[in-house]
């Protein structure tokens, strides 16, 4: 049954970004100022909203863990940390692309750019983390409290990279500026794409999810033939 | 109060052991003076480029002497099981957290204090203008360096590549701290008057410490009891 659930989520997160494409690409112009390229940002900005999410749900799992020893939301802490690493890393792409085609430039040392690759660098360090420990009680433990600190400093170099001046566009979308910056339509497949990438996150944590549980049900039969063999 | 009479005790043991071998300390400073002598190969001394990478160039030098304090910090315990005798001992977590911190705090402080006359005497530069500033920045984000230093020290204790997972894991937690006082140390010593938003970053360093040092002091017993 789960598995009917995940494959119907699968196709229908794959028929709804085609419909975006389509909407995309044949139904809405090139924006006044920058031309083609802008169609990125249906990628772009849903990206960064996943990531976000993805990285304070795997700091509520990981203290969730450390509360109540639940293997469950270790599993789903590294889970939706890799998650929001693939998306860290889509975000980061897709704003270079678009950078070397309006600013003219692949990379600039902006606040935000700058926190984003923070981001990036302080979450490949709990993955790293996660590989050096071999003892599975361990490596949840002590990730978890990375996972908690790097949740907290994200958000903190994040407000503190807000002093800098940016050279990033401002927010666009109407529930942070109250409308009037994006036209309707184009804000309405803004999110209609973020939908879609949810849907299709939700079902890559599910399955990366039973991988983890999959590989620790292995790892604790090795270590019992292991024991019974000597 | 037993929290803090216990975290002072280890605190002094752990200098006390510090100032007999010197291991880290000497090898800190040796590291600290040597990019010191260094930067004058790759910048002009006297120039005012340096001037205005002041700031940035030595907290890249204390960073670095920092993480070879740091590392030293819970592995010293590792021999002859110090660590689990401290653990069973009747302190807590925390006050062996606030003892190691302490004494961590201590040493790096000590290394940029010496480090900081030697780069004024060699670079020209005048730390006079606001001394009791520029030691409020030292101390604020020491503090701020140490304690996440000292949690990841903890944390790495028993893995076989700790040397190499506490500095992948502290630079990049620490970059407000190092952003902060890069940017005020700077100003500092240029003898710059501070603008408000010179003054948030200070207050970044004062909200940094307090939310690591909760957060150290939540976390510490998950970290080395589970």
């Amino acid at each position: 049954m789960r598995e009917k659930i995940l494959t119907a989520l699968g196709v229908g997160a794959g028929l709804y970004l085609l419909r975006n494409l389509y909407v995309m690409l044949l139904g809405l112009p090139d924006e006044a100022a920058q031309g083609a390229i802008y169609r990125i940002m249906f990628f772009h900005i849903p990206s960064w909203f996943v990531c976000f999410s993805s990285c304070f749900l795997a700091g509520i799992a990981s203290v969730y863990y450390l509360v109540k020893k639940d293997t469950r939301a270790d599993a789903l802490a590294v889970s939706l940390t890799e998650i929001c690493l693939v998306f860290c890393a889509l975000g980061l792409v897709t704003g270079m692309i678009w950078a070397r085609i309006i600013w003219g430039i692949w990379w600039t040392w902006d606040p935000r750019l700058t926190w984003a690759f923070i981001t990036f660098i302080i979450y490949c360090g709990y993955l790293m983390l996660r590989g050096a420990i071999d003892e599975p009680s361990e490596r949840a433990r002590l990730s978890a409290v990375v996972s908690i600190l790097a949740c907290v400093s994200v958000s903190i170099t994040y407000k503190a990279i807000d002093w800098w001046r940016t050279q990033h566009p401002s927010p666009v979308l109407s529930f942070r500026t109250g409308g009037g910056n994006i036209d309707p339509q184009m804000e309405s497949l803004l999110y209609n794409n973020f939908f879609a990438l949810v849907m299709l996150t939700v079902v890559l944590i599910a399955i990366r999810y039973r991988q983890e549980q999959d590989q620790r049900e292995i790892d604790s039969i090795r270590r019992q033939i292991h024991a019974l063999s000597n | 109060m037993n929290v803090f009479r216990h975290a002072v005790i280890i605190a002094g043991k752990d200098l006390r052991s510090e100032l007999r071998t010197k291991e880290s300390f000497n090898a800190a400073l040796a590291f600290s003076a040597t990019i010191l002598i260094l930067f004058s190969f790759a910048i002009d001394p006297f120039s005012d480029t340096l001037r205005e990478m002041s700031g940035g160039l030595l907290w890249l030098v204390f960073a670095f002497a920092g993480a070879l304090v740091l590392n030293r910090s819970f592995a010293r315990e590792q021999a002859n099981d110090c660590l689990d005798v401290l653990l069973a001992s009747p302190a807590s977590g925390a006050s062996l957290f606030l003892g190691k911190a302490f004494a961590n705090f201590m040493l790096l402080l000590l290394v940029e204090l010496i480090s900081l006359p030697i780069f004024a005497v060699l670079y020209g530069m005048n730390l006079m203008a606001n001394p009791p500033l520029l030691l409020g920045v030292l101390g604020l984000a020491t503090w701020g360096m140490t304690v996440v230093g000292t949690t990841f020290s903890a944390l790495t204790v028993n893995l076989s590549i700790r040397e190499l997972m506490l500095p992948v894991l502290v630079y990049p937690m620490i970059i407000p701290v190092l952003m902060s006082a890069m940017k005020l140390t700077t100003l500092l010593l240029s003898a710059a008057t501070f603008t408000t938003g010179d003054w948030l970053w200070f207050r970044l360093l004062i909200g940094f410490d307090i939310i690591f040092t909760a957060a150290a002091l939540a976390l510490v017993d998950s970290i080395l009891v589970g």
